[in-house]
């Protein structure tokens, strides 16, 4: 029953004379929404950053997404096999409305071939879908307005919506809830998890932990580019190892 | 209608030509060209040296689109590795490039350039005509680009590259879409140039041929097919008007590039727009 969606081997990241990544391993089941947690550098982004192919890796890493090798395969044609990435620091299309940045992704199919894309102009079918997604994050109202002037919190819907338009299989978010209130927190976590019961497998990068432990099924802790514990939630946060990277290995002496 | 009115209408015509293919990069893909005069001259000295060796107009004509679009091709591969300013630099470097070859070889004349190639034979009106179909086409493809799902993606790349790719569209052969069509009709405006002017040399495909047309482009309004056959009417006009303007043509050329890139980014299309609106909003208040 626990099919393996994307399966992740010997992760080894390097900027310059620093290990970002070193020797991650995991796998996303189907269907579940996986969490990951970790001091601030702790490789996080590089991760989700290395899985939709945006970094360099060095070997011996390896991804396979539905146990097909995607390891030496571009970043676009990721997308097309069904993975999503959304940006911690949202970008816009910024010559766009909010609807043209939904429709664009959502023509995903009538892009792939620039030549044929010349000959195709049709786009009431993916404005429709956009409109839909548009709604399921709640932007319906300001569909029709410039990008330009958006407050976080619809840029940061609309990069949820944006990236649900090309139909991933896999959506990885980075920090989706940060830099959003408390209510606008739980309303996006919430509007998440619904996603999640659509069907869709989700792997995300969030600070804040309470909206964390209450949406997520599975978490993994990196910190300093190791992967120092994985499980379910409440025993992970249990996990020694992993209260010492967050708080200091000083202060759990001192608690102690 | 005199033989001075029919040669600058000819001309204004094929520099449309030329700016509608720089628009095609700079402005439908936002990558910036500095050598675009590059392919001009590669697109001239394909045909005018076809016309001399016998073939006739059209074949020459369809060389140089061809091979000015292949070698903007392989330029367009520097496009994949560099950006922005780098991308200016290596353009500019291009245009360096054809010119320092040209010069050297004595089968494309050096120096003293192609002379005497031979007429296009359609009589003066018959060209200044032929050359105002072609003009009308490139503006109804380009608008076509614009329209389509190409010229979206074009805008995604231009805005975003990294956003465009996370979207899956596969941002390199885009570009590498952008540069052909660009180079390729930039061939043809030099192909037509040939036949015009009967005499060319390295010089009518200088570095100061790339900035004067990416004048027209910019004060235009860059990415806006009306705003750029006005800003080309405007600078090929404008010289020719007034002495003083010819004298002083790069110098106002150079003004006027830094006002609209300071000022008025989106060039007299985007002005014009903003006064529109300006006048639909004092309309509604009143």
């Amino acid at each position: 029953m626990n099919e393996i969606l994307l399966e992740v081997r010997n992760i080894i990241v390097r900027f310059g004379g620093i290990t970002a990544l070193n020797n991650v391993y995991f796998d996303v089941i189907k269907g579940e929404f996986l969490s990951i947690i970790g001091p601030n550098g702790a490789g996080k982004t590089t991760m989700l950053r290395a899985i939709i192919g945006v970094v360099k890796l060095l070997s011996p890493s390896r991804i396979f997404l539905a146990d097909r090798d995607i390891t030496d395969i571009t970043v676009h044609e990721r997308v097309r096999m069904g993975l999503a990435m959304t940006h911690q620091i949202v970008r816009p299309f910024k010559s766009m409305t909010v609807l043209e940045n939904v429709v664009i992704a959502a023509g995903h199919k009538r892009t792939g071939n620039p030549f044929s894309a010349m000959f195709s102009f049709d786009r009431k079918s993916e404005i429709e879908k956009a409109m839909n997604l548009l709604d399921t994050v709640g932007l319906s109202d300001v569909a029709e307005q410039p990008v330009t002037g958006q407050p976080l919190g619809v840029l940061k819907r609309l990069e949820v919506a944006r990236t649900l338009a090309v139909n991933p299989g896999l959506l990885l978010l980075d920090e989706p809830l940060a830099g959003l209130n408390h209510v606008e927190a739980k309303k996006m976590a919430d509007t998440i998890v619904k996603i999640n019961q659509n069907g869709l497998t989700i792997v995300m990068i969030e600070h804040n932990l309470a909206e964390v432990l209450r949406v997520s099924q599975r978490l993994i802790v990196l910190d300093n580019g190791f992967k120092i514990a994985s499980g379910n939630p409440d025993a992970v946060l249990c996990d020694s190892k992993v209260r010492a990277a967050y708080m200091g290995k000083e202060k759990i002496n001192a608690a102690a | 209608m005199g033989i001075y009115e029919i040669s600058l209408g000819t001309i204004v015509c094929i520099n449309i030509i030329f700016a509608m293919s720089l628009n095609m990069i700079t402005g439908f893909c936002g990558q910036i060209s500095l050598g675009h005069a590059a392919f001009y001259g590669v697109g001239a000295y394909c045909a005018g040296m076809l016309a001399k060796a016998g073939f006739p107009m059209y074949a020459a004509l369809f060389a140089g689109m061809i091979f000015a679009g292949m070698t903007g091709l392989v330029v367009g591969l520097s496009s994949l590795r560099v950006r922005e300013d780098f991308l200016a630099i290596t353009t500019m470097g291009v245009n360096f490039l054809f010119l320092g070859i040209v010069r050297q070889q004595d089968f494309l004349g050096g120096e003293l350039g192609v002379s005497s190639i031979p007429s296009h034979g359609m009589g003066k009106i018959g060209f200044l005509v032929f050359v105002m179909i072609l003009a009308c086409l490139v503006i109804a493809w380009s608008h076509m680009i614009k329209r389509s799902w190409m010229g979206f993606a074009f805008d995604a790349v231009a805005d975003d590259e990294d956003i465009a790719q996370v979207l899956g569209i596969d941002v390199g052969r885009y570009k590498l879409v952008a540069f052909a069509i660009g180079t390729a009709l930039a061939g043809l405006a030099g192909g037509l140039y040939a036949y015009f002017a009967r005499f060319i040399v390295p010089d009518d495909f200088g570095f100061i041929t790339s900035i004067t047309v990416l004048s027209m482009v910019a004060v235009g309004g860059i990415g806006s097919i009306a705003g750029v056959v006005i800003g080309t009417l405007l600078l090929t006009l404008m010289p020719e008007m007034f002495r003083f303007i010819s004298d002083y043509k790069l110098l106002i050329y150079g003004l006027l590039l830094f006002g609209v890139m300071r000022f008025a980014p989106e060039g007299l299309a985007g002005l014009i727009k903003s006064f529109v609106g300006f006048i639909c909003k004092k309309r509604a208040a009143l």
